[in-house]
Formats: structure tokens, sequence, C-alpha cells
């Protein structure tokens, strides 16, 4: 095999094909390895975001702007090939709400155009405007929000208990780069002027000093966050998350990992982000709302599904991590079963490919907010495919779990709950 | 802008989004403990209900917005209205509870308003409501038109000694209304107080068969035990005709859709296919005119959505008893059954064969409940009627996860009003019927009346 990498090798990755039969250990194992690799890869891009951002603080113009948008594409890649982490696995999922939290009521963050803004009624942190403020009357209560730090914009997550209250995370950053998208269901992201984060008299919205401040502010805690979280599967290490789930009965921690393929593939994705947009025919219930990415955002969060079970990922650099994978031990119980599974996680990718198509084609490109208009059958058929192929993916995951002896796929996280 | 008390504790980030398990399993329950542990679908449900079960989920969760606004699906809240989601009542798909203080506002708990009189009542309707506010006191309204009201409560202590000397506090609601939008109500005005109820096994209560609740009633009491349990007759708007009403405090609705589509018209000012009509009276002219103005001819809720929500609240699974073995449970459940608390929550019952979920269909459920109506006596009486309901008499309500009130809402508040803030003082305050049963329970030893808390908490 030509593909083995440094660091496959290093890992002491299996090479497929071989002749040795796999344990299901090693499933874990290459699945903790491709844990590792993703969250690292998050943490790169998120790395290469922050130093975009920070030229567009230094030199804001129209081209770091845009060199800023594009690196926080970028960073979404990865990060959402981690998503498939997040359920089964109770400390990615409380870890999380920080960096990936959404819907938003963006006005708690920044000025907002108030014709077209829906906030949840009654959220005292609708209209907070933190970037310009510099205190929060809370009732009886005044907040010191002065200097912008990582910290204190974590410890706004959620204010006044409104979970629409998201001062931290990509999806902060999405709409500070690009604004509220204010075309509804019409063709068009965010708006908004790279000015916004001028020096001087040239700053427009005002405030600009503390937009960019927030700015860095909340890239230093996606890149802490990240970090983090890089540990807990790092290798060779006592007491992270890898060990915990290297040490449990292999069973278990193969629950946990089908559990968090079906719980995303179902519930999430065609549940979720799929079917309720459809039927609310709304942008307020689209994914990345603020700068139309939503199609990557799905097509990835399905692959990193695919990931898990073929048991390899391909890493930004384009080094291929591969190992021992459930695939490998389907296919020694139920070889037509296997391919079954191929075959639905291929249906399913190639269903989402449609969407990422439709959004990224020249001629009269429809991003996934115009999909879900009403009165646009392509698009609902469109979106009811790739519905129609996650739930048959995860039947297929089910069937796949039950041939691996695994009859109850609730994760045993005692008193988490997804 | 109006602010809403919040009360969630806990809160996750992001939605929950487990709907995912093997359906394998042939129990609709779950195993499931924590502050999520009434939001599961029924673990039995074909995998591609669960996409109906999330539509329904995120249109009970989340908020409705005034008209016109580009969130057309849920736009339509208002003019009047109580809330602005379902789930701020139900928090998080389990009970509300009554304000703790004046200066909360009563998002979990509204007030229903009736009127005594001698008029004969028309077949479609409950009782008779004041003539300038309706039913339903709206606490809450859009800008440029006022509220109903504001409701005020305040508490009576009382004390209660038990065997043995252990004291019960309890206390006695007081409901009146200030701050009246539309002039004075009615001289003969009644109030009645209800918090929202849990929403779990709902769908599996529905189907029950009718001729089973018929067989649990004994109005006249013919066995002589005390106990005699009626089945309400309500109004069923899409049949046109009476049927047995099984939800509400007073098993005033027939049906989950019917229960809905009053929710979503009484609470929030949203009209569907059963309920056309904003809930204006002719004394409010700024409502009328607000719902002229926004007037379309489809229903605020779509008819689909309405289903969606619909089937959300049939399929929401009851959890699993957690330790139904244990010694001190047993006891607990054997001083349930002697003390005849069974007489009307009824232990167990089989689901009609064919409920349009067939995977509802055929259950062995245990919801503790006949579903029928009870004389609770004076102490607990709100004096309204509702269709045959008379002022003393109130629903069983289920029992089934009742032990993971706290767990799931962060505080307990049990009863019509959210009056009792334990298991204890919920039996304590048992009148009526129960009389017989609560002075029982009075007298058991403390220890026996630990178990049968214990046995509660199970449940």
């Amino acid at each position: 095999m030509a593909l083995i990498s440094r660091l496959a090798l290093t890992f002491g990755l299996i090479v497929a094909g071989s002749a040795q039969a796999v344990t299901e250990q090693d499933v874990v194992r290459t699945y903790t390895d491709i844990a590792h690799a993703t969250f690292e890869d998050s943490l790169f891009s998120a790395r290469a975001l922050s130093s975009s951002l920070d030229k567009l603080i230094q030199h804001p113009s129209a081209t770091n702007h845009e060199a800023a948008k594009q690196a926080w594409k970028l960073a979404r890649v990865p990060y959402q090939q981690s998503e498939v982490f997040r359920f089964g696995n109770a400390n990615v999922d409380e870890w999380e709400g920080q960096l990936n939290a959404w819907p938003l009521d963006e006005g708690l963050i920044d000025y907002v155009d108030q014709d077209d803004y829906e906030a949840e009624l009654g959220n005292i942190g609708a209209n907070a405007n933190l970037i310009a403020n510099t205190s929060l009357q809370l009732g009886s209560e005044t907040l010191d929000i002065e200097t912008l730090t990582p910290e204190l914009l974590a410890s706004l997550n959620e204010l006044g208990g409104s979970e629409a209250n998201v001062a931290t995370g990509y999806h902060a950053i999405e709409f500070l780069l690009w604004g509220q998208d204010l075309n509804g269901t019409q063709a068009g992201a965010g708006n908004r002027p790279h000015t916004d984060y001028a020096l001087g008299d040239a700053c427009t919205n005002n405030h600009c000093d503390r937009r960019r401040n927030y700015l860095k502010a909340t890239a230093q805690l996606l890149v802490s966050d990240l970090e983090n979280m890089v540990q807990q599967w790092a290798p060779n290490q006592a007491d992270n998350y890898r060990q915990e789930l290297l040490s449990i009965p292999p069973k278990a921690a193969m629950t946990r990992m089908l559990f968090g393929m079906g719980s995303l593939a179902l519930g999430e994705l065609a549940g979720e982000r799929l079917k309720v947009s459809l039927e609310a025919n709304s942008p307020e219930d689209e994914h990345d709302c603020f700068s139309d990415n939503t199609h990557n955002s799905h097509f990835y969060d399905a692959l990193g599904i695919q990931n898990i079970y073929q048991g390899e990922y391909r890493r930004s650099s384009g080094t291929l991590v591969k190992g021992a994978s459930l695939s490998d031990l389907v296919e020694a119980k139920n070889s037509a079963l296997n391919s079954q599974v191929h075959i639905s996680l291929r249906r399913a990718q190639l269903s989402l490919q449609a969407l990422v198509d439709s959004a990224e084609r020249s001629e009269q490109p429809e991003k996934f907010d115009q999909l879900i208009a009403e009165g646009n059958h392509e698009g609902e058929a469109l979106i009811n495919r790739a519905i129609e192929s996650l739930v048959l993916e995860t039947e297929q995951l089910e069937l796949a779990a039950r041939a691996l002896g695994i009859d109850n796929l609730s994760p045993d996280n005692a008193d988490h709950d997804f | 802008m109006t602010i809403f008390k919040t009360s969630l504790m806990g809160l996750k980030l992001c939605c929950l989004s487990s709907l995912f398990s093997l359906s394998f399993a042939d129990d609709t329950r779950v195993k499931a403990t924590g502050h999520n542990a009434f939001s599961r679908p029924v673990a039995n449900m074909p995998i591609r209900q669960r996409l109906d079960f999330s539509v329904g989920n995120s249109f009970f969760r989340n908020p409705w917005v005034a008209s016109p606004s580009s969130t057309k699906a849920r736009d339509g809240l208002g003019p009047l209205f109580n809330t602005n989601a379902c789930q701020n009542c139900h928090i998080k798909d389990g009970r509300g509870h009554a304000p703790n203080s004046n200066s909360d506002n009563a998002v979990s708990m509204l007030v229903r308003l009736s009127i005594d009189s001698q008029r004969a009542l028309k077949a479609d309707q409950a009782n008779h409501v004041d003539p300038h506010y309706g039913g339903q006191l709206q606490d809450f309204s859009l800008p440029g038109i006022p509220p109903e009201g504001k409701i005020d409560i305040h508490y009576d202590q009382l004390e209660v000694e038990l065997n043995g000397g252990e004291i019960v506090q309890l206390r006695q609601p007081n409901i009146n209304v200030t701050r009246l939008g539309y002039g004075p109500l009615h001289p003969k005005i009644k109030f009645s107080a209800r918090i929202a109820p849990p929403m779990i096994g709902l769908g599996l209560l529905e189907a029950i068969d009718a001729r089973r609740l018929q067989q649990l009633a004994d109005p006249q009491d013919h066995n002589g035990d005390g106990i005699s349990g009626k089945l309400n007759l309500v109004w069923d708007l899409k049949s046109q005709a009476l049927k047995p009403g099984r939800f509400g405090w007073k098993a005033g609705q027939p049906s989950l859709l019917q229960q809905n589509a009053a929710a979503f018209n009484g609470d929030m000012g949203i009209t569907s296919a059963l309920f056309r009509r904003e809930n204006c009276r002719s004394a409010q002219p700024e409502c009328i005119q607000s719902a002229k103005r926004y007037r379309d001819e489809k229903p605020e809720v779509a008819p689909h959505l309405l289903q969606q929500v619909t089937f959300y609240s049939r399929n929401l699974a009851v959890p699993k008893r957690r330790a139904a073995s244990d010694p001190v449970v047993v006891k607990g459940e054997q001083l349930f059954q002697q003390i005849n608390c069974n007489g009307c929550h009824t232990e167990s019952h089989t689901t009609a064969s064919n409920y349009q979920h067939p995977w509802l269909a055929n259950q062995n459920i245990k919801p503790y409940t006949d579903l029928l109506l009870h004389d609770m006596g004076e102490r607990l009486a709100d004096n309204a009627q509702e269709f045959l309901a008379d002022g003393r008499e109130w629903r069983t309500p289920p029992l089934w996860g009742i032990g993971l009130t706290k767990a799931v809402g962060g505080v307990e508040a049990y009863l019509h009003d959210g009056r009792a803030q334990s298991l204890q003082e919920a039996i304590v305050w048992h009148g009526g019927e129960a009389e017989n049963s609560r002075d029982q329970y009075v007298q058991l030893s403390k220890n026996d009346r630990r178990a049968l808390l214990k046995f509660l908490k199970d449940l």
C-alpha cells in the first residue's frame, strides 16, 4: 500500500486489506485516531482563521475581509466532520455549545436591522448589542462589559437563560464577518461592509474598535477550546478521554460510536437541519444562515459519519488517516450487509453533493435558503432526497450495529442526555 | 419589551437531538433520568417517524412571532396571549408551576374564567364565560393592545399534623386579577388557576378504548366504595358531537388534536383549522382591529404543522421506573393499594388495537389514572364548571414519571394550580372522594409514609 503516511505509521495503524483479522479494540483505536486528526485539523484551521482575522483587524480592507471569510469556510470543513463525535461522547457534547451553538439572536452581539430581525420574544439579551455598550443592565444588576475578553464572552452565552444568546463560536464569528442575511429566501448572503472594522473616521456602523476586540476575543476562545479538545484525543497521554474510551469494553465504545453516527444522520441532520427548515420554509432555521454556507456544513457533517464507518479520514493536508474499521468488522460477519451500508453512505454523500452543486454552480446558483422557499418544488425534492438517503443510511447503520451484537444503542453515559 | 421569566436551569446550548436509538424495542418506555427525561420519543417508534417527531418538537419548542414576519410558518402570535411557545409552560416537556411571588410573570400557569349563571348551556359550551374577557385571562399582548390583566396570587399558610407529630406546611392560593385592561370582570366571576401538565405518554392515554373508561365509571357509586368516577362528555369540534373528555385538568378536551389547537388559540392567539377566530371579545376593539389587519384566509398554524405538533404530543415517552424491586418501593406500592389510592389512580390499562399509531396500540401501560372525574372536596374546588365536571370535580391525573418532576423542571408543583410543593403536600390536599385515602395516609407511620412516597418517586 503506497498510501501509508508517516502519520499513519506513527499511530501504528493497521493497513487496510491486510489478512489479519481486526479486533473491536483496533476499531475503537482508529476512531480515537480519526477524532484526534479531525480536531487537530479543526484547530489548525481555526488558527489560520484567527490570523486572517488579525490581518483584517490590523488592515481592514476588502481583500482581507474576503480572505477572512474564506478562512472561516475552510475552518468549517474539518469542524463539521467532527460533529459525529459530539453525540455519544458526553465530553464533546458538553463542550461544543460554546463553539457551534445556533440559531442565535444576533442583536446580542452587534447592530441589526430591526425590520428584519426576529428575536425570541422576552429574550433579555436580544438587543443587548455587546459591541455598542460597555455595561449591561440585567434587572437590578449592572454588568461591566468594558473589556471584551474570551472569558467574559463565554460567560454571556445563554444570558438570562435563553439559548438564543450565543456570544461565541463559529456562528458568532460568521455573523461578525457576513452580518445579517437580509435576503430572506431570495439570493444573497449577509453583506457586512469591511469598513465595519475600519480605523478612525472610515468606521461604519460605529464602535469599530470594540467590534475588532470582540472578533479577536471570540477567535481566541475558539482556538483555546479546540486546543483543549485535541488534548482529550491525543495519544500517549494519561487521563484523557481517549484513554477512557480505550479502557472501557470495546462494545460500549462502539455503542457510543454508532449512536453518534445515527443521531447525527437522523435526528440532527435529516430532522433538525433539513426537514425542520423545509417545513418552516424559513431561513431562521438555516444552519449557516449569515454566510449561506449551509450546503457545505451539511455535506461535511455527513462525511464525518462515513469517515467513522470506513475508518478513514482525509486530513486537510491531504494525508489519509486509515485503520481498522466498523466496515471490516461487519464485512467479517455479513459481507452483503457491509456492501449495503457502503451503498447507503455513498448515496447520502451524493444526495448532499447535489445541495452543494446547486449552491455552487456558476449559472443561477441556488443556496440552501432558496431551496427551502415555499413553492420551490425542485428545492423541496432535492432536500427530500437528502432526507430519505439519510434515513436509509440510519437504517443500515442500525442493522450493522445489530450484526456487531449491539442491541441497545443508547450510550451508557449515566446522566448525560444528548 | 415584555420580559418572560425563563426558569430553565442547566440549559445546554444547541438543540437536543437524541432521536436515535435502536428501534427493536416493543415497549414504548425509555431509560431516562435527567433534565431531558421527558423529551424522548417512544422507544419503539419506526425510524421514519422520528422526522415528524423532530418537526413537531421544533414547532413545540421554538417561539412564535407576531405577523407579519418572514417566518411565515411560525407567525401569528397574539393579539392576546399567555406565552409565545408551548415549551415555556410545558418546561422541558414537563409541568409548569405557580409563580413564586407576584413579581414573577405567570408564564407556566394561566387562569380560566367562568361565571355562575342559570342560563342553559349549548352543547358546545363548557361553561359561561366572562362577557368582556372570555374564558381565559391573557396576560400578554402585542404592542399597542392592552393585556387583559395581571394575575395576582397570594398564599395563606396552613399546617397539618400527621401521625407521629410530623407537620406539613400547606399553601392555599388566593387568586385575584389586577390591572384589568377592559373594565370590570363579571360580578360572579370564578377564577381557576391551571399549571401546564407534563407531556409524556399522552398518545397512550388517547389510545385507551372509551369503553374501558365507561366500564371504570361509577357515577352513582353503585359499588358503595365512596368513589364515584364520572366520564366527562365534551364537544368534539371535528365530529360536531359529544365525546368522552380525556385531556386537561377537568378532562375538557376529547383528543390531543383539539387540546393542542385549543392551546394554540387560547394560550398563544394562534388560529387553526379547528379554531378559526382569534380570541378577541367584542369589548376588545384593538384586538379585533389587529386581528383584521393581518387576517389571512389560511389558519396561522398550518394544518400539517398542527398535525406534526400533535404527533409530537402523542409520542413523548414515559421513562422506565428506576428501582421497582427495591424493598421499600415494593412496600410503598403495597401501601398505595392498601389505602386505596388506586381507587382512582388505576394502575394499568391495555391500549386499543386500532389506534392510529400502531406502535402505541396493544400496549400494556401503567399510567395510574382512570381519566375520570372525581369530587375532590371543598378545599380543592375552583367552583368552575367544564361540561359535566362541576366545581369540585377534577380528572385523576396520571402519575407515571411523577418521580422525575424535579429532575426535569427544577421545581415541584403538583395539583391543578401547583399549590403543592411536594408529593406529600399533594396527598394531604386530597379531599372529597379521596378523603378516606388521605386520612389513612395521615394515620400511617412515618416509615410507611416514606415508603409510599418512595414508591411515587420511583414512578
